[in-house]
């Protein structure tokens, strides 16, 4: 792990304000030299959020590669990135802002000990920027050193509507109006991602101001590549039997199907335990890596795992090396 | 060219002579009285704003008076259609009002291009221009009883008790009246917002701060309380072939809390699962079924609970049931697959949401055991059992989604109490 910071400190010192991507296959290229393999599809929507400075709006199940994209985009543009995870309740004092007020009081009795009982200056002094607290929908308007910083919404589904409704200046203007302060307004707009992993509906007055993508799971010779990039201490014929055994699971009537996330999970499972190769009793004692519902385990595990590997080995077995 | 203004209308907004003018506010009143028998909310200060607008506008054109009468009557779009065909008739001749109070059946032409919309929107206006008898001045008013003046007490009591099977197109009428005037309770649960209250338990600094520098520097501690809402409500409600005489009725009470409150969702199901949640936020109710019925392709056909409450755990549930909803399952168990797989779906759905009450009008029946392989394999994942077959267990219901319920109720118990709690009705 450390190691990895230090290779991204480094990027981050060569990489600092890099230029934004011109065309599709620059995008492409860019969330490749990330580590992220993208749908041609994907590199569109993300250019057009990149060019056109509006949000990107990811949605799709869990673990399905959507957080990545933001993370990528920072590593690879070497910008900040300021990270605002949602939940029930989430309120503009641990978004956006709050006031300094243990440091308030203190300037208050202070200047009360000096006897300046002028009223309005001591409030203007009082709102002053330096008793602002600075949170991530606030710091992301403001200028940072390496270019316009990447601001990630993650699950905004979790958040409740009034918060989405205070969301909806931000993402139209980029700009916060703070009632003590006025409006704070960016020179340069950050590159805004949010995701979704869709436990309700965000309402259309939010996605209308953002580029919309599903981000789906992936197709067999895009798994593929995405293992080969994530784990590359698997074997090829391994990933190649992974990424099969995966892709069938998912056509079955699963409760929760697996993601890319739980295949790069499986696969390193695999490799701890010396595996070279798929079998039924190796299928069964790690189908929890997979599988997060009891009910999707009882259906899968035994024969019709057994009988999906069955048809992995012929078709691979057919397959053209 | 409008008869009543044709001597007036001198193209250049001038003073028209007062006779003239008085009779043109007398048929703008007879316009706004037609349009609020329609149902639209028009008070005497809209009038007074019309009239005022008219003088503004200058009477010119037919057109400039539709949409100046249409700036101050009309404040949403769903009433346009019915504002834009009461104008057409109205000022095509204002005499037409007497001769259709007379013949009591209008005969004009539905535009074409919508007419579902049409003819249930010229349906409410013939009724309220057939419904009304407009006074002019130097005539005796006819004595008309108002349907809502003649129910009195006892008989709403006995619209209480009635089966909505039996009930007549009037009494439907009524109760849906009722219906839709319903606020349906549900307990309130704490959630991560404040609001400023004086006799609140927390110290909202904030607000302390700004007061304290109101008050010159002496710190006065002004506090907050949680908010409270109510959770989302999923309702999934059962529109096949044995249901048929309820799911009308059902609808009015899903368009009714629908368009009470926020985080609603309506399912319909019979063969197949539908989502009814945003032809619901009509807020016209005749505008809102109609875009059902042409959604919903199923109506009284056979059931698959199963398969529906299958496809409602895997497509909706996550999206719907996110934040804690209580669910209403309108249903009488009645599954013509055999409630094959029916009990694991169940589960699975009591599983995920907060509370999960059954409805069923079958209960109604004195003896009537949910002996059906359905409601065998729905009766032990839900958390209440109710009927739903009158005003009055509508109401009652109100009275139990506002009550904290003990999660997992056995249900066999609350349903030995139901039955015996019964009286003959």
């Amino acid at each position: 792990m450390t190691s990895n910071i230090a290779k991204t400190a480094k990027d981050r010192a060569t990489t600092a304000g890099k230029p934004l991507p011109q065309n599709v296959d620059e995008t492409l290229a860019l969330l490749k030299s990330g580590d992220y393999v993208a749908d041609r599809s994907l590199a569109t929507a993300l250019f057009l959020a990149l060019k056109l400075g509006r949000p990107l709006f990811l949605e799709g199940e869990a673990g399905v590669g959507k957080t990545e994209i933001a993370k990528v985009l920072s590593n690879t543009l070497g910008r900040r990135l300021l990270r605002l995870q949602c939940y029930e309740g989430l309120d503009i004092a641990s978004a956006a802002y709050e006031w300094n007020y243990s440091r308030q009081m203190i300037e208050i009795r202070l200047a009360e000990a000096a006897g300046a009982a002028n009223r309005d200056a001591l409030a203007s002094d009082i709102y002053a920027e330096r008793f602002l607290i600075k949170r991530p929908l606030l710091q992301a308007l403001e200028e940072q050193a390496g270019g316009a910083p990447v601001l990630l919404i993650d699950e905004l589904d979790r958040t409740d509507e009034p918060f989405e409704a205070y969301l909806l200046e931000i993402l139209a203007d980029y700009q916060i109006t703070i009632p003590e302060l006025g409006t704070i307004k960016s020179a340069v707009p950050p590159i805004v991602v949010v995701t979704s992993n869709r436990t309700r509906e965000i309402h259309d007055a939010l996605k209308r101001r953002c580029f919309y993508y599903w981000v789906d799971y992936p197709s067999a010779e895009r798994e593929l590549e995405i293992l080969k990039v994530k784990a590359p201490e698997v074997g090829p014929a391994l990933a190649r039997e992974v990424v099969a055994f995966v892709q069938r699971l998912r056509q079955q009537d699963l409760f929760k199907l697996p993601g890319v996330a739980e295949t790069i999970d499986w696969a390193e499972a695999l490799i701890q335990l010396d595996k070279v190769a798929l079998d039924p009793q190796g299928i069964d004692d790690t189908l929890g890596v997979l599988l997060k519902y009891q009910d999707d385990i009882a259906k899968i595990k035994g024969s019709e795992a057994a009988h999906l590997l069955q048809q992995v080995k012929a078709e691979l077995a057919a397959a053209p090396r | 060219m409008i008869p009543s203004l044709a001597a007036t209308s001198n193209g250049n907004g001038a003073e028209p002579p007062p006779v003239e003018a008085s009779r043109l506010a007398e048929n703008v009143m007879f316009f706004a009285r037609t349009l609020r028998a329609a149902g639209l909310p028009i008070g005497p200060g809209r009038v007074i704003d019309a009239l005022r607008a008219i003088e503004a506008v200058g009477i010119g054109t037919r057109e400039d008076l539709y949409w100046t009468l249409h700036a101050v009557f009309v404040n949403r779009r769903d009433q346009q259609p019915l504002y834009d065909q009461a104008f057409h008739i109205f000022w095509r001749n204002p005499q037409l009002l007497e001769k259709m109070l007379q013949t009591m059946l209008p005969s004009i032409a539905v535009p074409r291009d919508e007419p579902e919309k049409g003819e249930e929107m010229l349906r409410r206006l013939a009724e309220a221009l057939a419904g009304r008898q407009i006074e002019r001045p130097g005539e005796e008013p006819e004595e008309k009883v108002e349907f809502d003046a003649a129910m009195t007490f006892s008989a709403r009591e006995l619209l209480q008790g009635m089966d909505f099977e039996k009930m007549s197109n009037a009494e439907m009428d009524e109760a849906r009246r009722m219906i839709a005037a319903m606020r349906l309770p549900i307990m309130q649960l704490p959630t991560r917002r404040f609001f400023p209250d004086r006799h609140g338990r927390r110290v909202d600094i904030r607000a302390t701060l700004r007061a304290s520098l109101r008050g010159g520097g002496t710190i006065l501690l002004q506090y907050k309380r949680k908010r409270r809402r109510h959770p989302p409500l999923v309702v999934l409600c059962d529109i096949s072939g044995s249901m048929s005489r309820y799911s009308r009725m059902m609808l009015h009470f899903m368009h009714a809390i629908t368009n009470d409150r926020d985080r609603v969702h309506c399912f319909l199901f019979g063969t197949r699962l539908n989502n009814i949640t945003r032809a619901l936020r009509q807020r016209d109710v005749d505008v809102a079924l109609a875009k059902v019925a042409a959604k919903v392709e199923d109506w009284s056909g056979g059931t698959r609970i199963g398969g529906c409450i299958a496809e409602f755990n895997a497509v909706w549930s996550r999206r719907v049931l996110g934040q804690g909803a209580v669910v209403l399952l309108i249903t009488d168990g009645l599954d013509r697959e055999g409630a094959h797989g029916l009990a694991d779906e169940m589960e699975r759905l009591h599983k995920s949401c907060r509370r999960l009450i059954w409805l069923n009008p079958l209960l109604r029946f004195e003896g009537y055991e949910p002996k059906a392989q359905g409601a065998q394999a729905i009766l032990p994942h839900v958390d209440d059992f109710r009927p739903v077959h009158n005003l009055e267990s509508i109401a009652e219901l109100g009275a139990v989604l506002s009550r904290q319920p003990q999660r997992r109720l056995e249900a066999a118990g609350s349903y030995a109490e139901l039955m015996a709690g019964r009286g003959g009705d």
